[in-house]
């Protein structure tokens, strides 16, 4: 009896080892064959387009803020929050951090561009107030980490877009988004939005909300409110479009995009 | 069988028990709501009332999936009036009370979508700017 049990231990033993140790085995085989597949899709393949000329394709949307001018006219930034706040019912918690909503928001330079080394700090840099928002980035993490789809990029145009129906308040979406761009609604938003403005919703408890670039706004041939506000500190337009005005301005000044290392690929640039 | 005289009874007191909300109320389903027509006079909808009346979510769905996925917020035409797509922008124009027009039916169908906690309703609205 008992040499029969050591004997079924064994067997068992080692079929479970073997079923452990397939895969394994299978990937370490078929592994070099996968990669060879999928590299122009992912990882490698992108970088190395990195390197080479990229050739851009479809529109991209994008941002280019001219911080002389914000340093210049720093009411400016206050009156570009506004408008994002009011067309946007986004509710005011009168500074309750944990609360908070932000779509465009200020920020210090070394909170904002992080990896940026900051030793000795121009006047106008400790001084001014950076807006910051949703960077739209070209290579989105939080539309990986979403599991419902209710956050998506827009191939039309790269707006990072959501879709609020779909939002079940996972939160993983504000854990991969890199710059905080995102925001939670920990309890209804209604009675502290001041004023609603009717032609767009508001959010309900439970859901994450962030920037969407104004599509609403954009659909009717409207410029940002953020852009429309700031009296051209902000251009805004199609960066894959070598005439439009924002490409113009990025072949002629030196930006800087937010912690360029992670390989987002942001999409809102500063002129500092 | 068995045991007929316990099952017999048993049944017809299962029976009677499951279908108690029908015979309860005298076999009546309720007055049939009635919603209340846009009040500024108009007649015509984006589809018949009887499409609407069965359809209205699925009509929803779709124009909220091209406004927010497909990028197609272009204003839908019917019968020379543009509508945008939208509950807020486009239904609730005309049928200005959730209340008096949506809630009717809904109520009756025991049905509660959750659309009016992000859609702001005309009389939210007006009632936000009141208190300000
Ligand atoms: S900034 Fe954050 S929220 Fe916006 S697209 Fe990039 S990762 Fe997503
Ligand atoms: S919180 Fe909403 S948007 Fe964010 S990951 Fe979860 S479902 Fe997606
Ligand atoms: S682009 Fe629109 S949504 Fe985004 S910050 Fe500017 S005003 Fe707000």
């Amino acid at each position: 009896m008992d040499n029969q049990r050591r004997k079924f231990l064994k067997i068992a033993g080692a079929s479970a080892l073997a079923g452990i140790g397939a895969p394994t085995l299978v990937k370490l085989t078929a592994g070099d064959a996968l990669a060879a597949a999928k590299a122009p899709a992912d990882g490698h393949g992108a970088a190395a387009k990195d390197h080479g000329p990229e050739v851009p394709a479809g529109i991209r949307l994008a941002m280019v803020i001219d911080m002389r001018v914000i340093a210049a006219k720093p009411h400016l930034l206050d009156k570009a929050i506004t408008a994002c706040n009011e067309v946007h019912n986004i509710p005011d918690f009168g500074g309750d951090r944990k609360n908070e909503i932000k779509w465009l928001w200020k920020a210090s330079f070394e909170a904002v561009l992080t990896d940026k080394s900051y030793t000795r700090l121009s006047k106008m840099v400790q001084n001014t107030d950076f807006p910051v928002l949703c960077n739209h980035c070209e290579n989105p993490p939080c539309v990986r980490a979403c599991p419902t789809k209710a956050t998506f990029k827009l191939e039309k145009n790269g707006i990072v877009a959501m879709d609020y129906h779909r939002c079940i308040g996972c939160r993983f979406c504000m854990a991969a988004c890199p710059y905080g761009a995102r925001s939670f609604n920990w309890q209804d938003p209604r009675p502290f939005v001041k004023k609603y403005n009717n032609d767009f919703p508001t959010r309900m408890r439970g859901v994450v909300e962030k920037c969407n670039f104004c599509s609403e706004r954009l659909a009717l041939g409207q410029e940002p409110a953020c852009v429309e506000a700031c009296e051209g500190a902000i251009t805004f337009g199609d960066i894959n479009d070598p005439h439009s005005e924002i490409s113009k301005v990025l072949d002629k000044e030196f930006t800087i995009q937010r912690k360029p290392t992670l390989g987002t690929n942001p999409s809102v640039f500063y002129i500092v | 069988m068995y045991n007929k005289k316990t099952i017999i009874p048993g049944l017809i007191i299962f029976v009677l028990f499951v279908t108690f909300p029908v015979w309860f109320n005298g076999l009546d389903a309720g007055p049939v709501p009635k919603p209340e027509m846009p009040q500024g006079g108009q007649k015509e909808c984006v589809l018949p009332a009887d499409e609407m009346r069965a359809s209205h979510m699925q009509l929803l769905n779709e124009w909220r999936d091209d406004v927010l996925r497909d990028g197609g917020r272009d204003v839908v035409t019917v019968a020379g009036k543009e509508y945008r797509k939208g509950l807020q922008m486009a239904c609730m124009e005309c049928h200005t009370s959730q209340e008096k027009f949506c809630d009717t039916c809904h109520i009756y169908a025991s049905v509660k979508p959750y659309c009016w906690d992000c859609h702001i309703t005309p009389e939210a609205a007006t009632k936000k700017k009141e208190t300000r």
